[in-house]
């Protein structure tokens, strides 16, 4: 690298009166550089081409959707009901008790993380469940997330629920919120 | 800076010079090929023994802790410091010995003991292969054999022995984990006769014990299961029999002398000793016809329950010994030379081999011939009622000239042998087969054990010899008169040993044992779960968290969770109270445990894991406010992650008050004088 910078600046300097003296020592030098390269076998160039290529390639399908969060659960395989379902409420409040209660409120104040008031309203339920289940990935790429966390200073911590306490702290947080 | 000369060939030279300068730097920098034997070494050895930052090592390797009770684990071939593992010794890193969940794995028939010697340590093994579930270890003074859970790294159980003193033949396992034995190395009266005796009528009254201890097959759960009672000498290794050999053990053993002080001298006056060969199978048919003697003995069994994630210690008060002098058939004596050491089996189970501390050659005993030599009856006449075989009819070979002071051996499974050798400070390879010679390593200095991993199974993994050695003496920039202790990393996939990395280990590394990291990994428990967690004093949520009054003890319900603790005021306590925090970690997750410490507390802090529950007794001993406060870095309000007990005076009205975030500043009275 140094001795190729170096050439480009020699180049540029003296191009008009050691032209020809000029290129040789150019071609000299960078044949030098060649050796260099050489001499211990892999050119460490290649590994980063095909490093750079994985990682344009990696990135296309995976696009985070801030609506759905990041996870198992989509708009389609978490079925919400009309009405509450109350005995799920009721596991949901008994998992909240252990799991999630220390850090969070019912009503809109902040422990140490946002209080629970109102928050089916703001999430749809699939990015809720998604954020319970798999916070760390969400809290490294949602935006809003990347907002909270500035705030709380606090990364929430994966309590590890099973998918059915996910899904039952979800309705509990419907009860919290009104639905009857 | 070209720019600013004047003369076109006087800047051309100001530019070739450079140029010149940085083609020779950059090749001669990067050439490769090495100037001589040194460099030819180190280049090379960084490359094997490097792991990139973020990656695992290949191998666990289970370090003793030697006289510091305990076990460490390194990463190979980076010699990494993983962990260190508690278990005969307090340790206040992680609460070992001070909560009171795990006060009762100290625990003795001669009552709690902090500080033990654990010399060996032993990976448990399904048909000869190790299996990756429990590492045994044993305690060399006051006699005991724990066993360690791989999926947690926790000693959860530890078992005394009768009638042994200074268990040093132990804990070597069987091949498929039916038994770890324990031979004692002091020969000693039973325990269930009168000691008080001279100790010059040794050779009357002094007797050798090996205890087997069963390992239940899924449980892990070790009992005794039956004792050898055997002539008064000093037991000092073992190795189980495998593939054709298991049903046999064989032990090394010295001071067949029988001498009972300046053993120096006076347990090295014969010319040979003994390996022991004991057919286990043999004595398990006599326990079987009933003819065991129950004897009425003390010793501590201390279990680590996981889901009360508390130990408990029963006394145990009976033994069943065989009289291996008096029952025909169970064990039989190999003269071995000069005060044998190491006595180790090979992965096809048909060579063990005696190292005679003070020989200079290795015989190499055959199991085949043995057993025809027993069949023949090829007797040198018996050593207290015990059958001694002739020397040259077991006797597979002779490794010559060897070094001075072989040790201990390990297998590559390619059929060579790794012997240490302490007095010429050196690791020599030899083929087992045709015991010749092929290679010689120095090591630095003075190796006892060596490992290769998985060197003592059916199949061994190759690759590395570690040795681990007594004395460091330059090899480490000085700490004072205790440097630091270490252990040496060879590269064995050639024909030639190639020392890779030299790294420090807790003192002192003793003998250890590895395996692949993916045969523990797959199983390592992440956290414990809450909902499983039945500690009488868990509170499972801030919910359950309280402060509850029995008479002078009051017991504390404290939960944590990043960053807080519930309570965190407590008000109430008196002079003469018994303070009980049973802290519950409510998290759930990987590498989050939580600390708890007070101050003034007389023992030490806490260390809990996620979704566990420990106790800090605390007896406060002046009125006032007593600050506690999380230890372990745990998030970034770590720092917040406090509270406060108040202390008053014995007999005070000061009603009991707990909460947290609720307890508001009281009006302040001098606001109204303003």
């Amino acid at each position: 690298m140094i001795a190729l910078q170096l050439n480009f600046a020699v180049e540029k300097l003296f191009y008009r009166n050691t032209q020809t003296i000029m290129r040789a020592i150019v071609i000299a030098g960078f044949f030098s550089f060649l050796i260099f390269l050489g001499s211990c076998g892999d050119s460490p160039k290649t590994d980063t081409q095909s490093a750079q290529k994985n990682d344009v390639e990696k990135k296309d399908p995976n696009q985070y959707d801030p609506h759905r969060g990041e996870g198992k659960f989509t708009a389609e395989n978490v079925k919400v009901g009309a009405t509450l379902d109350v005995a799920m409420a009721k596991a949901g409040a008994e998992v909240r008790e252990v799991k999630c209660a220390a850090c969070h409120s019912l009503k809109d104040d902040r422990i140490v993380g946002p209080g629970w008031q109102g928050v089916t309203s703001r999430r749809k339920p699939e990015w809720l469940m998604n954020f319970i289940t798999n916070p760390d990935p969400m809290i490294s790429k949602d935006p809003e997330l990347q907002v909270q966390l500035e705030v709380c200073l606090m990364r929430m911590p994966n309590q590890n629920l099973s998918d059915d306490e996910a899904r039952q702290v979800f309705e509990f947080m419907r009860q919290n919120d009104g639905v009857k | 800076m070209y720019s600013t000369q004047s003369n076109p060939m006087k800047r051309l030279i100001n530019v070739i010079m450079p140029i010149m300068a940085i083609s020779v730097l950059s090749f001669g920098i990067n050439s490769c090929k090495p100037k001589g034997a040194s460099e030819a070494v180190s280049g090379d050895a960084a490359v094997k023994a490097y792991v990139p930052p973020g990656k695992y090592d290949e191998f666990y390797n289970f370090v003793s802790g030697g006289f510091s009770g305990q076990m460490s684990v390194y990463g190979l071939p980076s010699g990494r410091l993983l962990r260190v593992i508690p278990v005969f010794s307090v340790d206040p890193e992680k609460g070992w010995g001070y909560s009171e969940e795990t006060k009762p794995m100290l625990n003795t028939s001669h009552g709690f003991v902090p500080w033990d010697d654990l010399h060996h340590t032993e990976l448990s093994q399904t048909n000869g292969e190790v299996d990756g579930r429990w590492v045994f270890g044993n305690g060399n003074n006051t006699p005991r054999v724990a066993r360690i859970d791989l999926k947690t790294f926790r000693t959860s159980e530890i078992i005394e022995l009768p009638n042994s003193a200074g268990n040093h033949s132990s804990p070597f396992a069987t091949e498929n984990t039916e038994y770890v034995v324990a031979g004692t190395r002091f020969s000693v009266p039973p325990d269930n006769v009168n000691g008080d005796i001279p100790i010059n009528t040794y050779k009357q009254n002094f007797k050798g014990h090996i205890s087997f201890i069963s390992v239940d097959k899924q449980s892990g759960a070790m009992d005794s299961a039956f004792q050898l009672r055997l002539p008064g000498v000093n037991f000092d290794l073992a190795r189980a029999g495998k593939g054709k050999s298991h049903g046999w053990f064989f032990f090394s053993c010295y001071n067949s002398e029988q001498a009972n002080t300046l053993l120096e001298v006076n347990a090295s006056q014969k010319d040979k000793d003994f390996v022991l060969a004991v057919n286990w199978k043999k004595a398990e048919e006599y326990i079987k016809q009933g003819k065991g003697e129950k004897q009425a003995v003390r010793y501590a069994h201390n279990v680590y329950n996981e889901s009360t994630h508390t130990a408990t210690s029963e006394i145990k008060t009976s033994v069943t010994v065989l009289d291996a002098m008096s029952l025909e058939g169970i064990c039989y004596l190999i003269p071995c030379p000069k005060s044998p050491h190491g006595c180790d089996v090979d992965p096809t189970g048909e060579y063990i081999v005696g190292s005679g501390k003070l020989a200079a050659l290795i015989p190499v005993f055959s199991f085949d011939k043995l057993q025809n030599a027993i069949s023949t009856s090829q007797f040198d006449g018996k050593y207290d009622g015990i059958p001694v075989v002739k020397y040259e009819a077991a006797l597979h070979g002779e490794v010559q000239k060897p070094g001075l002071g072989p040790l201990h051996t390990e297998f590559d499974g390619n059929g060579n042998a790794y012997t240490s050798f302490f007095v010429s400070s050196e690791i020599v390879k030899w083929n087992i087969k045709d015991l010749k010679v092929l290679d010689r390593v120095p090591t630095y200095y003075s190796i006892g054990h060596l490992c290769v991993p998985g060197g003592n199974s059916r199949k061994p993994f190759g690759k590395y010899v570690v040795a681990y050695n007594k004395i460091t003496k330059d090899r480490y920039a000085p700490t004072g008169p205790e440097l630091a202790q270490s252990a040496q990393l060879y590269d064995i996939s050639g024909d030639k040993m190639q020392l890779i990395l030299d790294f420090p280990t807790i003192g002192e590394p003793h003998y250890a044992q590895a395996c692949p990291v993916e045969l523990v990994a797959k199983n390592s428990l992440k956290f414990f779960k809450i909902d499983e967690n039945k500690h009488p004093y868990a509170a499972k949520g801030e919910a359950e968290s309280k402060v509850v009054r029995e008479g002078n003890k009051v017991h504390i319900y404290m939960t944590s969770i990043r960053s807080h603790f519930s309570p965190d005021n407590i008000e109430g306590v008196k002079l003469g109270d018994e303070v009980y925090f049973h802290i519950t970690n409510l998290e759930q997750d990987w590498d989050v445990p939580h600390g708890f410490a007070v101050k003034g507390a007389l023992n030490a802090e806490l260390l809990i894991m996620p979704g566990e529950t420990s106790t800090l007794k605390w007896i406060p001993d002046r009125v006032g406010i007593y600050p506690i406060y999380c230890t372990d870095f745990c998030s970034a309000l770590h720092q917040e992650m406090q509270g406060y007990v108040r202390v008053s005076p014995a007999g005070s009205s000061v009603p009991l008050m707990f909460s947290t975030g609720k307890n508001k500043p009281a009006p302040d009275p001098t606001a109204s004088a303003k």
